[in-house]
């Protein structure tokens, strides 16, 4: 990066912290401008001490499989409540490269609650699975340090380093358990498809810099409209959303999904879908930041609309002829992409709301659903196919219960966050003229509805076939009722959710 | 703005009646169906203390009750009722005791979630007829689909499972592109009244202004809709197959009000939301509604089971509503709207009086029966009644919405042509024939199945106190029918009166 860059970023910076400069001058009388910083990236800070003390733990006691979980649960509580609270301190430190409070601020919040309830649901699991140890907590921590790097990046080096962090925390989670074929085939899988997105990425940040001189997000979202006529810088900009497209799972990049997503360990799985998946809209949001402020015309609105359209259909039809749950809902989260996606071509201020709240919301469904199986599931990846769910509401009326609350609420029911998630991506594509992209958009969600409700038929209107008894472990479960209610209060108050996203877009 | 809470209590009699039922033990069965039967009757009882506070001259929206939801959106909890509201909503609280009264034998599986199902079922129905805000109409409309759903999936029949997957994924089609409509229209009122609005009230201004073109999308999105929901030929093949395996009570709701909601919305959004359009597809959709009337009736005749008979029946008779609906005139629109209600009563209590016949013997083939008359005498008089009301028999309720109908479609300026009422009208001799057929096959001649005088045995006193109210209605319609037509005149006249402004004054 060039100096010059540095120094003029550091100025802006300066300026937007000033007022609160004074109070923590008060405080703290001789402390410089840089320590203040310090105090406002508290929550990449917490965490980053978080992984820090987790791997002392790891190596000073024999019983870290035991503390770890409840220590990582508490590290991300602390973050995401840290987070929020100070949501409106929203400012650009250490010379424009990472931006704290506000949208960063909501983004944490989806991490670290969603990476919680995936902690809390993993606890009995592992042991089945049979990787009972602490560094997957690490992990998981350190892949959500990588997303909240990614969410604030106010600088393209910035968005590079948290993806990186994130994803190669992601391949090796996905291959945590080395005695598993499926397990491994996924990482390898996911790794080779992940380095040669990231191979994407990088040529399309070089083009950005060619074409611009510079990598600031800043500067980017000024000058996108005199950007916009330059060849090169449309090319790497292109490069880099398709390196996205591919971690956001839209087709025609979803190859590496549904394998991936099946062979993975179910928690890790949701932990993928659902926070990954957010992380990376997160980015787009970033990187289209000119466009969602309404100062430059939508460029990149017909590639989107594209690739919305062909992943919500080929999610929602290829899924129905899905007989294992987790492909199933592979394919549903390709599907779901393409809802989002919507936003994006939309392009307006309302759809950032939108997807924001889409993904809260996917977040908690799919995060409950992947409990479920995962509480259902056998040794030996063994009962996450439709028919070990059959009956279900004999064995465990509150598993039924629950996971068809979250069926209907990915199928879009009303009211449920998920019809919420999609009500307002479709507000968002009408008010950008898009009418055809909703149409498209409910079609495949009636598509869609078709194999929602068959997990409902197997687990209400057909008798068990296979005879087991599920163990329900009382953490899955907390985690299970916990993404369960937040369903129904996103779905029934969807403004107690909505009020503190458009409070962080201001 | 005065704020009248009744409705709200009447909304949330059945919404706390499910919840609270959830705590009561599987095992504890007869407390389940007494406690869901007397939440069921606290509704009934608020919808008459609505009735009887309602004011039938005045046209306006009344008991309105309005919280602010979703301030991001500007949508509200806005709900009220007028006349032709009021009578679906007394129907509805009228018909779930019934059929909760129903279900006292015939489920034995699973009581607590049935109970469950029911009241939220009834929740959603209330719902759709007192929403004052479009939204809010979409959000009941689709949270209905869930507990009847698990009603026709868990306690169906054979072929459960097919019927309701179909059932739900046929509405939601539907239903989603009317969201889509809902939608657009939202953003479109936003640019003309300078914010986003689901309001009714507001977007009854608002509609028919919408450029020619545009309109006939929205109004096809709308009437697609419903149109799944009524159901209009060739849009019915979901329900025969659901009223077949749904179990008896499914069955009644479905027929009796579930069908409503769909010639409601007709009312209640097309007609007022897009005159222009609704006047320049009413003769379209007429002669489809014919079509239903006349194939329903012909499919039901050639019917081996009383239940898929009395199911066809029923898109015969939802084709004369819809004909009523579309002739737009005062006339055929209260006929309509109390064919809805009659049509609820008499395929309603059909449907119970096959399900009784089912309890015992488990058949319903006409064949296996005959002779019944003999062994069972009340049950066959209650069973004449019903057919003759069903049939439009003078003197009993549906003589009266099928009179009203084909009087103003006769003399519709919209339709203007008397060949739809001529061909309607072959529908009530058509029913006469199917109906009597069946009738006298399985209730006269000789016992020929010596099975049934072991079997069958007469009504009980139960079965009697839930066909009694039914009958009451029926021949109360047919008497003195202005009790109920004084209710829907005035609201018939202001929506008809909001589609003559739009459109010229075609109507008269």
């Amino acid at each position: 990066m060039s100096p010059s860059l540095v120094r003029r970023g550091n100025k802006r910076g300066w300026s937007k912290i000033n007022p609160d400069l004074k109070i923590g001058a008060k405080k703290h009388k001789i402390m410089p401008q840089n320590n203040y910083e310090y105090f406002l990236l508290m929550p990449q800070i917490i965490i980053g001490i978080g992984i820090v003390l987790s791997v002392i733990i790891e190596i000073s006691t024999k019983k870290s499989e035991q503390i770890l979980p409840w220590f990582s649960i508490a590290v991300f509580f602390a973050t995401a409540f840290y987070s929020v609270f100070n949501i409106n301190q929203n400012s650009v430190l250490f010379g424009g490269m990472i931006e704290v409070g506000g949208k960063p601020a909501i983004f944490n919040f989806i991490f670290n609650i969603g990476a919680a309830l995936v902690v809390l649901s993993s606890m009995d699991y592992l042991k089945k699975y049979g990787t009972y140890f602490g560094e997957y907590y690490i992990l998981i921590q350190s892949s959500v340090l990588g997303m909240m790097v990614m969410s604030g990046a106010k600088d393209i080096i910035m968005i590079f380093m948290g993806l990186e962090l994130m994803s190669i925390c992601f391949y090796v989670l996905a291959g945590i358990n080395r005695k598993k074929l499926s397990a491994n085939e996924a990482s390898l899988k996911y790794f080779l498809l992940g380095a040669f997105t990231t191979g994407f990425i990088v040529y399309g940040i070089a083009l950005i810099y060619g074409a611009t001189g510079t990598t600031s997000i800043q500067n980017l979202e000024e000058n996108f409209v005199g950007y916009s006529s330059n060849i090169i810088f449309i090319l790497g900009m292109i490069l880099f959303l398709i390196g996205f497209s591919f971690k956001i799972a839209t087709v025609p990049f979803h190859m590496w999904v549904p394998d991936v997503y099946q062979g993975s360990a179910t928690t890790v799985t949701s932990l993928m879908s659902t926070t990954g998946k957010a992380a990376a809209f997160s980015v787009l949001i970033i990187i289209l930041s000119a466009v969602f402020s309404s100062n430059a015309p939508n460029v990149f609105s017909p590639y989107f609309a594209t690739i919305s359209a062909l992943s919500m259909l080929f999610g929602s039809i290829v899924a129905i002829s899905q007989n294992n749950l987790k492909r199933m809902l592979a394919y549903s989260s390709i599907a779901h992409a393409g809802y989002m996606a919507i936003g994006l071509a939309a392009g307006n201020v309302f759809s950032v709301a939108g997807i924001i709240f889409y993904l809260a919301a996917y977040a908690f469904m799919n995060i409950g659903a992947f409990t479920v199986i995962s509480i259902v599931e056998g040794d030996n990846d063994s009962r996450t196919d439709l028919n070990s769910f059959a009956g279900l509401n004999a064995k465990s009326p509150v598993l039924a219960a629950t996971m068809a609350l979250f069926m209907f609420a990915l199928a879009g029911i009303p009211p449920l966050a998920g019809f919420f998630g999609k009500y307002y991506v479709f507000i968002a594509a009408i008010q950008s003229k898009l009418t055809w992209l909703a149409i498209l958009g409910v079609l495949s969600s009636v598509i869609s509805v078709y194999f929602y409700i068959r997990v409902v038929v197997y687990m209400y209107f057909k008798d068990a076939t296979e005879d087991f008894k599920i163990n329900v472990s009382p953490y899955s479960l907390t985690a299970v009722v916990i993404t369960a209610l937040l369903i129904l209060v996103f779905g029934i108050l969807p403004d107690t959710l909505m009020n503190v996203i458009t409070s962080a877009l201001k | 703005m005065e704020q009248n809470l009744l409705l709200a209590y009447l909304l949330l009699t059945p919404i706390i009646g499910s919840v609270l039922v959830l705590f009561f033990k599987q095992e504890q069965k007869q407390l389940i169906r007494w406690f869901g039967l007397g939440i069921s009757l606290i509704a009934f009882v608020i919808s008459l203390v609505v009735y009887f506070g309602f004011d039938q001259t005045n046209s306006q929206f009344q008991f309105i009750h309005q919280v602010i939801w979703i301030k991001s959106l500007n949508i509200s909890y806005r709900v009220g009722v007028d006349g032709i509201s009021l009578l679906l909503v007394l129907l509805t609280t009228f018909l779930t005791p019934l059929t909760l009264l129903s279900t006292w034998k015939a489920i034995e599986k699973n009581v607590r979630m049935f109970t469950f199902s029911m009241l939220f079922l009834e929740v959603g129905m209330l719902g759709v007829f007192i929403s004052l805000d479009i939204f809010l109409f979409y959000i009941f409309w689709e949270a209905m689909l869930i507990p009847m759903y698990f009603i026709i999936g868990i306690w169906g029949g054979e072929r459960r499972i097919y019927a309701a997957v179909k059932f739900f994924i046929f509405t939601m089609f539907g239903s989603l592109l009317m969201l889509v409509a809902i939608i657009w229209l939202a953003v479109y009122a936003s640019s003309l009244v300078g914010h986003f609005t689901t309001n009714l009230i507001e977007l009854y201004k608002v509609g028919p202004t919408i450029p020619h073109d545009i309109q006939s999308w929205m109004f096809g999105a709308f009437f697609l809709s419903f149109a799944i929901k009524v159901p209009l030929f060739p849009l019915h093949t979901w329900l025969p197959d659901a009223h077949v395996e749904a179990p008896t009570a499914g069955s009644v709701i479905l027929a009796g009000v579930l069908l409503k909601m769909g010639t409601y919305g007709l009312v209640r959004f097309c007609l007022p939301l897009f005159p222009q359009s609704s006047v320049q597809f009413a003769p379209i959709i007429s002669i489809l509604a014919v079509i239903g009337i006349i194939y329903g009736a012909l499919v039901s005749m050639v019917q081996t089971d009383m239940k898929k008979l009395v199911a066809y029946s029923s898109v015969s008779h939802l084709g004369f509503v819809v004909l009523g609906i579309f002739a737009m005139t005062v006339e055929s629109v209260q006929g309509a709207v109390i064919q809805m209600v009659n049509h609820g009563l008499s395929t309603g209590a059909l449907f119970l009086l096959v399900g009784v016949l089912y309890e015992r013997t488990h058949h319903r083939e006409i064949s296996f029966y005959g002779g019944i008359a003999r062994l069972v005498p009340l049950y066959s008089t209650v069973l004449m009644i019903a057919m003759l009301s069903s049939i439009g028999l003078p003197g009993l309720n549906g003589f009266i919405g099928e009179f009203l109908i084909l009087i103003g479609s006769f003399k519709s300026s919209v339709l203007n042509s008397w060949w739809f009422t001529i061909f309607a009208a072959s529908g009530v001799i058509f029913a006469a024939v199917y109906l009597l057929w069946m009738y006298q096959r399985v209730v006269f001649g000789e016992v020929k199945n010596e099975e049934l005088k072991h079997e069958l045995t007469d009504m009980n006193l139960r079965e009697m106190i839930m066909m009694v109210p039914i009958l009451v209605f029926i021949v109360w319609i047919g008497v003195y029918p202005s009790t109920f037509l004084k209710l829907t005149e005035v609201s018939t006249q202001s929506i008809l009166q909001q589609v003559g402004t739009f459109t010229g004054n075609l109507l008269k």
